[in-house]
């Protein structure tokens, strides 16, 4: 029997690793559009959840890398796929097409490197702009703690860059996840002939309501939306 | 009865080493009740008549069931009907101006022989690595010794119809071999006669799956798409799992 250093690197290991790390990614973005949502809340539910989150401390730094290492993983081992693809067929058809039926060739599967790629360039300008960037205090309960609402308001009202930006990055982590959610299912063992149309389908439903989750806020504060509840002035 | 003219665009390469290129052909008085081979069987036999060297192309049965066949035309592997193997695939399936092109099952893992034929051996070492059930030998035993679920044995039969034609291989956008591995291992791995070498079997034929070159798989199910027997794309989930309960 392999180590399991030799299991997690073999073949099969690794399409298990992408599959494992991408339901974390998924359930994290979720978690994640949970706190995002606090931005339709108490004009203090943002900056609130946000002080919850540092009163955890050194426990929220675990996590931050832990999230950080899964997300390097899973990028390594879906840019190699990718990288792999040349070597086994180094020769290329002069003519290729899909035959359909059963095929999950889609623009969304063809392009998972590419729009994965893209989230992480993403991730790191939003980290950049969100976590790093400069912040006003509040107090909220007498404590004071970062304005993120304020940034975040202050961001997207006033960049159609940012917003739009952002939008579109959105619908290519939809892409991403319209063949992602379904792949993550058969790649972490679940079979059935009968029951593959419906993980295709709950796949599908995952990505389409994360996407336009996470694309409707920066739209709906460009168009004004929340400027009333911030402490700044929306152009 | 209608005959049309068929213009083909062959991959013609001498031997593994060369450098293969396309070859273009006209063929005039194609019958469309011809099968897609008999129609290379003519080209063939113009070619024949001219002196030049005809185009080599794998075959056995021509009925669909020993997986010697394997082009790719137009490219799809086995040509553009599901669940049809390509020496079941007939000439009134095209129009008269219709051009083919047809190429061999490409992949570092299949080298070319000649022309359209490709080295396949690559399964065969994946089947020497665990596709088998190790048996005492002496007289057979009696054949109801062994009881088997009526749904575990229908199940058993669906994978084993695999005919082994790497169709799934050279479909493949990473050429994995995964559909033709997970196949053999769901087709033994279920069976009361199987299951004792189960975990050591699924280790070794994804081992020799890997070192035999092929690519990973990223669940496209292009493979389920082309296989002229219909193998499901749940067995390479199940190669998973059952990889998964090997290692733990
Ligand atoms: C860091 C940037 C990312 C890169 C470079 C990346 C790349 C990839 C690639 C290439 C695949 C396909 C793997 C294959 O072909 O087998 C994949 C699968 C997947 N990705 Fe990503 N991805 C990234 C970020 C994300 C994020 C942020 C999420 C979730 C929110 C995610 C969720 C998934 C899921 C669920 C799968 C399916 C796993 C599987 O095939 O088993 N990815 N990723
Ligand atoms: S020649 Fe036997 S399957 Fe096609």
């Amino acid at each position: 029997m392999p180590t399991l250093l030799q299991a997690a690197t073999s073949q099969v290991g690794r399409k298990i690793l992408t599959g494992l790390t991408g339901v974390f990614l998924v359930l994290f973005i979720i978690f994640h559009l949970g706190g995002n949502l606090a931005i339709f809340g108490e004009p203090d539910a943002m900056n609130r959840y946000s002080m919850i989150l540092h009163d955890f401390g050194p426990l929220l730094w675990v996590a931050r890398i832990g999230l950080l290492a899964v997300f390097l993983i899973h990028a390594w081992i879906g840019i190699s796929i990718w990288l792999k693809k040349r070597k086994a067929r180094p020769e290329n058809y002069a003519v290729y097409s899909s035959k359909g039926g059963p095929s999950k060739q889609s623009l969304s599967s063809r392009t998972m490197a590419f729009t994965g790629i893209v989230l992480l360039i993403f991730v790191i300008f939003h980290i950049n702009t969100f976590a790093l960037g400069d912040m006003e205090t509040v107090l909220i309960d007498g404590r004071e703690t970062h304005d993120v609402k304020a940034l975040v308001i202050d961001t997207f009202s006033n960049s159609a860059f940012y917003a739009f930006g952002y939008a579109f990055t959105m619908l290519l982590l939809g892409a991403h996840l319209g063949h992602g959610v379904w792949s993550a299912f058969i790649s972490l063992g679940m079979s059935g002939k009968k029951s593959s149309a419906i993980m295709y389908t709950v796949g599908t439903v995952i990505a389409i309501v994360l996407a336009v989750g996470f694309l409707f806020i920066p739209l709906y504060i460009y168009f004004g939306g929340g400027c009333e509840a911030a402490l700044i002035q929306c152009t | 009865m209608s005959t049309m003219t068929i213009n083909l665009k062959i991959w013609r390469q001498k031997n593994t080493e060369a450098k293969g290129e396309f070859q273009v052909y006209k063929l005039n008085d194609v019958n469309e009740h011809m099968s897609f081979l008999e129609m290379l069987d003519v080209l063939n036999e113009n070619l024949i008549k001219e002196g030049k060297d005809p185009v080599e192309f794998d075959y056995d049965c021509r009925e669909g069931i020993c997986g010697s066949c394997n082009l790719v035309v137009n490219g799809r592997a086995h040509g553009p009907k599901r669940l049809t193997a390509v020496c079941q695939l007939h000439m009134r399936t095209y129009s008269d101006g219709d051009t083919i092109v047809i190429e061999p099952p490409r992949a570092a893992a299949f080298p070319v022989i000649k022309d359209l034929v490709v080295d396949r051996s690559a399964f065969d070492r994946i089947i020497e690595a665990g596709g088998y059930v190790s048996v005492k030998t002496g007289a057979a035993p009696e054949a109801n010794l062994i009881p088997v679920q009526e749904e575990v044995a229908n199940q058993a039969f669906d994978y084993a119809t695999c005919i082994g034609c790497g169709a799934c291989v050279a479909a493949c956008p990473n050429s994995s071999a995964s559909l033709f591995t997970a196949s053999k291992l769901a087709h033994l791995n279920r069976l009361p006669q199987g299951k004792p070498e189960r975990e050591k079997r699924t280790v070794a034929m994804v081992q020799q799956m890997e070192a035999e070159g092929f690519g990973d798989c990223s669940n496209y199910a292009e493979c389920e798409a082309v296989c002229p027997v219909g193998i499901s794309i749940s067995s390479i989930a199940e190669m998973r799992k059952n990889y998964l309960k090997a290692i733990f």
